[in-house]
């Protein structure tokens, strides 16, 4: 019974929302820094991606409850969106990383907080263990506790890694 | 009975009542704020999450950092304004326009205030199944306030039952507890609250049965496991049942407003569903039918707390007025047009047709 719509209607992107809300790949491949994925399908009254933004990627909304338009030729990747977003619906993907991993720029507000060096498992829009992944930086942007785990993984990866669970370690 | 006088009593010191009471005293009121809890800041305290809105509702910010903006704001106005925790208000004499309210265990208080404003907030719903009496069964505003408040971890794992925006928004707060949530349980075909809310769970492992209530608590001193079912389209079961692992179950099916004391000030009153439950008729200002009378946030018709601190500040705003402050009613306008952008998405459908049964055009004189 879980076809495309009954998961979308408990919260997961489909696929045909999956390609409309990808960056065009002619900008993306080979963009340093990534490009900010923003998984938001629902019209609700919530702006901060926009507000946020420093580079003007992510245009004005002209009515508060406007789903995000991104004009990807600004995106520089900072992931601030990521930080601010209250819906943690903001993600930076950067294909350029290695000739195999992408670096995926994810909000994470759980404990423990990974660290540099740590591998932490990837994570997909249903909760599923998609690959181990290594932290590569962990930045808090807007000093507000809601951190951004920059981590490396697998590249054909990139439109279905949305997550990370840190692992916990042996004592 | 110790007696205090004021030009406006705000009962309620949540977002709502905040907001009303600041907006009163910047005008030059005097206002007291009766507050039933040990402290003000109302559901904003325990609120972990970052709030949805725009800049003007504090978009992007803690709901806990904004109870503390809004008492900061209170304290640089706080000539005016004297706030009483502990502080229950229980009546209201119209004929000498007294409010008496109980004072922490032993004392009763009366308040002498030629308006008040109504900003009461609301209760949690429970709804009947077997066992819904035995410990471990929760309102998620409950479990809310154990762990965000008072930093008690309230189980080891969580049925939600409920897919609304408490439903969800509490659950990822239990996982953020440590708490494992094995499911939420949503009677609706979709989940009502935002779905942003319900892709962030979901990615962190946690399914959202759809179409599925619960149908018993198991366990005899405390909970042990739960019993779902299927719903169909009427909402009747189908018969397929699941047992589901857990030791808290938590409720998120509803609040109701908390209008007590409208009813009990003779304010016109309405069954709205949309609004979940009986919410006073009001103006555009926000005053109800009795005119010493304004109502604000959740007490006035179930919605979000940014929309309640809106209210609050119409009718603080307005009650001002009504007595001759100098209270600038320009703001009026813009407050309704924040008002209406926050309502105007899909999300604010129900609250639109709720707001369209109970606004009135001027109250007749």
């Amino acid at each position: 019974m879980d076809n495309d719509g009954t998961l979308f209607s408990s919260g997961v992107l489909t696929e045909g929302l999956i390609r409309e809300m990808r960056p065009p790949e002619s900008l993306w491949k080979d963009k340093k820094g990534g490009l900010a994925v923003v998984e938001c399908p629902q019209r609700i009254p919530c702006d901060p991606c926009a507000s946020n933004c420093p580079a003007g990627a992510i245009k004005p909304f002209a009515d508060i409850n406007d789903t995000p338009v991104i004009d990807h030729s600004r995106c520089t990747g900072c992931a601030i969106c990521a930080a601010a977003c209250p819906g943690l619906a903001c993600f930076v993907i950067d294909l350029t990383f290695s000739h195999d991993k992408a670096l995926f720029k994810l909000p994470y507000e759980l404990l423990p907080v990974p660290s540099r060096g740590d591998a932490v498992d990837c994570l997909g829009r249903t909760g599923e263990v998609l690959a181990s992944g290594r932290v590569e930086a962990v930045t808090e942007p807007k000093r507000d506790r809601t951190r951004v785990i920059h981590v490396s993984a697998p590249k054909d990866l990139a439109d279905h890694i949305r997550a990370v669970r840190a692992v916990k370690r042996d004592v | 009975m110790r007696e205090f006088t004021t030009d406006i009593l705000v009962i309620g010191g949540g977002a709502a009542g905040l907001s009303a009471a600041a907006e009163a005293a910047s005008a030059g009121a005097g206002v007291i704020i009766a507050e039933s809890d040990l402290h003000l800041g109302g559901q904003l305290v325990k609120q972990t999450h970052k709030f949805f809105g725009s800049r003007d509702e504090y978009a992007g910010t803690r709901g806990y950092k904004i109870a503390g903006i809004l008492m900061a704001e209170l304290d640089e106005k706080g000539k005016n304004a004297l706030s009483m925790t502990s502080t229950t208000v229980t009546g209201y004499y119209p004929e000498d326009g007294m409010f008496t309210a109980m004072r922490g265990e032993e004392s009763y208080i009366g308040i002498r205030a030629q308006r008040c404003v109504v900003a009461s907030g609301a209760q949690e719903r429970i709804i009947p199944f077997v066992n819904n009496d035995i410990p471990g069964v929760y309102g998620a505003g409950a479990v809310q306030t154990l762990m965000n408040l008072y930093g008690v971890r309230p189980g080891n794992r969580a049925l939600m039952i409920g897919a609304g925006n408490i439903g969800l928004i509490v659950s990822y707060q239990l996982m953020q507890a440590g708490v494992e949530v094995a499911a939420v349980a949503e009677a609706m075909p979709k989940v009502g609250g935002y779905w942003v809310h319900a892709a962030k769970i979901r990615r962190l492992g946690v399914p959202i049965l759809l179409r599925h209530s619960i149908k018993e608590a198991l366990g005899e001193r405390a909970v042990e496991g739960a019993v779902i079912a299927e719903l169909d389209d009427k909402f009747a079961p189908t018969g397929a049942e699941k047992r589901i692992e857990c030791d808290i179950i938590c409720l998120a099916v509803g609040l109701s407003p908390t209008t007590e004391i409208l009813s009990h000030a003779g304010c016109r009153m309405s069954y709205v569903p949309q609004l979940c439950g009986f919410a006073p008729l009001r103006d555009r200002t926000m005053r109800t039918s009795n005119p010493s009378f304004w109502c604000a946030g959740d007490a006035s018709g179930i919605e979000e707390a940014s929309a309640a601190m809106i209210e609050g500040r119409i009718a603080g705003l307005c009650a001002a007025r009504s007595l001759g402050f100098d209270a600038d009613m320009e703001k009026l306008d813009e407050y309704w047009s924040r008002l209406d952008h926050l309502r105007a998405g899909e999300a604010g459908e129900k609250i639109r047709a709720g707001i369209a049964k109970v606004l009135r055009g001027r109250w007749e004189d």
